[in-house]
């Protein structure tokens, strides 16, 4: 039961993959309905299989909520003995769901979204490989099954980045987000292996046994610190948090769907599951949990920051993720694991939500992603609008909808908590503040005030169609689109908008599983998450109502400060010119790339370009060369003793049997 | 073990002196005669060490069948003709091939002198194979018994040594795909 | 019992001589079927070497063997000479001097 969950989408590769080779030949490719409803079909049935397997966990006593198949053994060696196992149990069955509802939700949009690609088949394929991985991760009941899955989804996501691989930039960033994803995942091996020699287990349920009956010598104790940095080292590189970050938003160049399933809702999220489910581990390591929580601040800011100056609407909504990903590791590293995932659920539905919308805005834009160059689609896209304002309010954390309740309770545990500090608390609603600035920023932008489109509708239309030749995004004249009259946006056919509207239903309603003090998730996780960490002295539970009111005004605030801004164009004008210096720093990034550039990647590229010119060609290469011609000239000589006389050959075998003979003889002697 | 000197050395002196015919003697037709003739001194050398059906063998299978194979042969090739005439290796060569084996043979010769007499440990001495019926009663019995296998196998062998011999020597039939 | 007897390493030498002239012969001559006549030669002497210790040992192995050799050495004769006529057919020759495609 619980491997088929893996196995539909797996098997939905695997017969999209063949579809799709078989016509690789052929002019014909199977359209976008086909096998986007074949691989929805798998990923559905995925979602299906989740959900029986959720009730039926449901039906358990809460102590044995937990349901486990072993597929077969698969390392038995010395010492250690694994099985390919899955396991469900309260807080993975959580991730299942999510992925494989938000990810049906995805595949049904897509099928929309990529209806005018030239590979559907193979983008179809990829996706639901991504998901059969990212399955794999949550549900592998042991470090290496879930390493399997995290190598897997990493795979995926380089591959559906550079989806469009004719694009030099777009296979860049495909390669950055693979290479940077292999420094985390070297950290996160290397923590394994710690674990493996500290503790002799791999598997999560002996792990927690082992760490949670046994008293741990002093020396385990601190191999628990290095083994949750060395973990977060991986969860840094997968869930993009400083320093490296870098590769989410040029992830970005991917096709929009696989930005909302891969690079916002699921895959990113990995991190904050690993750091839950070790969080016995991490609980045991204060030093490592006070890491991760400055790490998940100060990531939080930074992305803030720089989200505010980006122009790019889907790099805008990438910096959130890394943003919002950040206030996950700050909930998680305050020991508010519960808080952590909730906003994981919350920001899947709305993140998927704003990206999925943003796709819709750029298929109606007709590839257009500046912000600067929208405006006034309101009128144009008025379902778009309405699915995208639900994720606008609910990420800028705007009660009843779901970001409120999830970012709230991480701000009050980052105030409450023992194990935190009030400069984290500080950072989180700086950053919630930035937050609503730059989100009701891209949302004013987008959707209010003037069109700024019609002006050069056309013209950047038809540059942008050299730019992206490879993936020629329906603008053949039979399109659809030529009825809109070329620079016109135009509103995406129902079945995009059809799950944005699923997602804005979810991103309104999704917030009541976590209602402070009678949160159904707090105590669902409670089997394998052990409630909140300690409050503060002197921090009353009244002062929680009081912050709430405060992180709404801190909302309303940025917001306002948005409308103000930007609600009027002279003023935004004026306020850029005499901003510009620090605006073109935000622009830029803070330049972090430049930075790793000069720092790593150029005396990288120095040294490799030594080993190549000095070691490998003027002394490797001339070592092997010689071995070659030393071979070639003895070889002449040796070829004259080949006569081709047998008696020759003979005299010499005699020769040879005289000498043996003769040594033999004087053995005797 | 007892061997009269007189039948071995009188064999013994046949068998050299024919076998140094055989290799010296320029014309194939005579080293073929004379080496029927060293095979009729070993043929009597075996039955003189008492081993009767290796004798008889001796001379029905090479004095018989091998020494007709390759008269044979001979005729066919036009045996005395110009064409089987073939020059003697070069001198060095023979210098060489004659000196090591020279030496190799004082070599064996002084290693069979000089090492110490074995002792006899099988079952069959010539009493023993003599109460038992003979050397061929008891080898014959033997061949069917105890070395059944690989003389099952020798009949394989025999097969392919006939059918290797018929593919290799078949005339090559222009036009004919088969076997040449 | 006073009988003069031979003594096996008379007998083990007179092989090895055999052998020798056999080798010799392979040696000094050119013609294919001498040097197989030859080769017969030399595996008649280790025959006799397996008879002799045969003899020695009171062990009917050696004559066993002897009878092996004896069906190897008929089947290896009518191989060799059955590739001395195709040989002679495509080369005209029985010149080992002539047959010398193995030179390197």
């Amino acid at each position: 039961m619980l491997s088929l969950i893996v196995l539909l989408p797996l098997l939905g590769f695997l017969a999209n993959g063949f579809w799709y080779m078989s016509q690789l030949k052929t002019e014909h490719k199977a359209p976008a309905l086909q096998v986007g409803g074949l691989a929805t079909g798998a990923i559905g049935g995925s979602f299906v299989i989740g959900l029986i397997c959720f009730f039926r966990l449901l039906a358990m006593e809460p102590e044995h909520r937990v349901i486990e198949q072993t597929l077969f053994s698969w390392i038995f060696i010395d010492g250690l003995h694994l099985d390919f196992a899955f396991r469900l149990d309260a807080l993975n069955s959580l991730f299942v769901l999510v992925i494989t509802g938000v990810g049906t939700l995805i595949h049904l949009y897509s099928i929309g979204y990529m209806s005018h690609d030239a590979s559907p088949g193979k983008f179809f394929a990829y996706l639901n490989l991504f998901c059969a991985c990212m399955l794999v991760l949550v549900l592998g009941a042991s470090l290496p099954v879930l390493f399997l899955g995290w190598e897997g989804v990493g795979l995926c996501s380089y591959l559906l980045i550079s989806f469009w691989y004719t694009d030099d930039d777009k296979a860049s960033a495909g390669k950055k987000a693979f290479i940077v994803n292999r420094v985390g995942d070297f950290g996160f091996l290397l923590g394994m292996f710690l674990i493996f020699t500290t503790f002799g287990t791999l598997d999560f349920t002996q792990l927690k046994m082992v760490v949670m009956n046994g008293a741990l010598s002093p020396a385990q104790l601190a191999a628990v610190t290095s083994i949750c940095l060395l973990l977060f080292v991986g969860c840094m590189g997968k869930s993009a948090q400083i320093p490296l970050y870098v590769w989410l938003p040029d992830a970005m160049a991917g096709p929009t769907p696989v930005s909302a399933l891969i690079h916002a809702a699921t895959m990113v999220t990995s991190g904050i599951y690993l750091v839950s489910r070790l969080n016995f581990l991490y609980t045991l390591s204060p030093d490592a949990m006070l890491f991760v929580a400055m790490i998940g601040a100060l990531t939080a800011l930074f992305a803030a920051s720089i989200a505010i100056a980006q122009n790019d609407i889907k790099k805008v909504l990438a910096y959130s993720t890394v943003s919002q990903l950040g206030y996950m590791f700050l909930a998680c590293g305050v020991g508010a694991y519960v808080s952590g995932v909730f906003h994981v659920i919350t920001h899947a539905f709305f993140k998927a939500l704003l990206f999925l919308g943003a796709g819709s805005v750029i298929h109606g834009m007709h590839e257009e992603q500046d912000i600067q160059k929208m405006g006034g689609l309101r009128s144009k896209m008025p379902r778009t609008f309405l699915v995208f304002a639900a994720g606008w309010l609910a990420i800028c954390g705007i009660p009843p909808f779901s970001g409120f309740f999830s970012k709230d309770e991480i701000l009050w545990q980052a105030f409450s908590s023992s194990r935190s500090e009030l400069w984290l608390w500080l950072l989180g609603v700086v950053t919630a503040l930035m937050t609503a600035f730059y989100m009701s920023r891209l949302f004013i932008l987008t959707f209010l005030g003037e069109g700024r489109w019609k002006s050069h509708g056309h013209a950047k239309h038809d540059k942008h169609h050299d730019n992206h030749a490879p993936h020629d995004h329906g603008h053949a004249p039979k399109d659809a689109h030529a009825h809109h009259g070329g620079g016109e946006p135009h509103e995406s056919p129902w079945i995009m908008v059809g799950p944005l509207v699923a997602l804005a239903v979810l991103s309104l309603i999704g917030g009541f599983i976590g209602i402070p003090h009678m949160s159904w998730l707090e105590h669902w996780l409670e089997p394998i998450i052990p409630g909140f960490a300690p409050i503060k002295d002197g921090v009353h539970h009244e002062t929680e109502w009081v912050l709430m009111g405060f992180s709404v005004l801190v909302a309303l605030i940025g917001m306002g400060g948005a409308f103000f801004i930007y609600g009027n164009r002279a003023r935004t004008e004026s306020l850029q010119n005499s901003l510009a210096g620090f605006l073109k720093t935000l622009e830029n990034k803070w330049y972090v790339d430049e930075i790793y550039d000069a720092a790593i990647v150029r005396p990288l590229r120095a040294v490799s370009v030594f080993l190549w010119k000095k070691i490998d060609v003027s002394i490797i290469d001339r070592t092997v060369l010689g071995f070659g011609s030393v071979s070639e000239m003895s070889g002449g000589v040796l070829r004259e003793s080949q006569t081709g006389s047998t008696q020759i050959y003979i005299v010499t075998f005699a020769i040879g049997l005289l000498v043996i003979v003769g040594y033999a003889l004087y053995g005797l002697v | 073990m007892t061997i009269s000197p007189i039948f071995f050395y009188v064999f013994a002196g046949m068998a050299t002196a024919f076998a140094l015919i055989t290799i010296l003697k320029k014309s194939p037709a005579a080293a073929a005669f004379s080496l029927v003739m060293v095979f009729f001194s070993f043929a009597g050398i075996y039955a003189v060490l008492g081993a009767h059906l290796v004798s008889a063998l001796q001379v029905i299978v090479y004095a018989g069948a091998i020494m007709v194979l390759f008269v044979f042969v001979i005729m066919l090739l036009n045996a005395d003709s110009p064409s089987l005439d073939a020059a003697r290796s070069p001198m060095w060569l023979r210098a060489l091939g004659l000196g090591t084996g020279a030496v190799l043979l004082c070599f064996f010769v002084w290693a069979f002198r000089n090492s110490a007499p074995l002792a006899a440990t099988g079952n069959y001495s010539a009493q023993q194979v003599a109460q038992m019926g003979g050397n061929t009663r008891v080898l014959s019995r033997l061949l069917f018994s105890e070395w059944v296998y690989p003389f099952e196998l020798t009949s394989a062998l025999i097969l392919a040594g006939i059918v290797g011999a018929v593919a290799i020597a078949k005339r090559k039939v222009p036009g004919d795909g088969g076997v040449s | 019992m006073n009988v003069p007897v031979v003594q096996p390493w008379i007998v083990l030498s007179f092989c090895s001589a055999i052998f020798f002239i056999g080798l010799a012969g392979v040696l000094i001559r050119r013609n294919i079927l001498i040097i197989i006549m030859c080769i017969e030669l030399m595996l008649n002497a280790v025959n006799l070497t397996l008879v002799t210790y045969s003899e020695i040992l009171n062990d009917l192995g050696g004559e066993m063997a002897v009878f092996f050799v004896i069906v190897v050495a008929a089947v290896e004769s009518a191989i060799g000479l059955s590739l001395v006529i195709a040989v002679f057919r495509t080369l005209r020759t029985v010149d080992t001097d002539s047959i010398q495609s193995l030179r390197g």
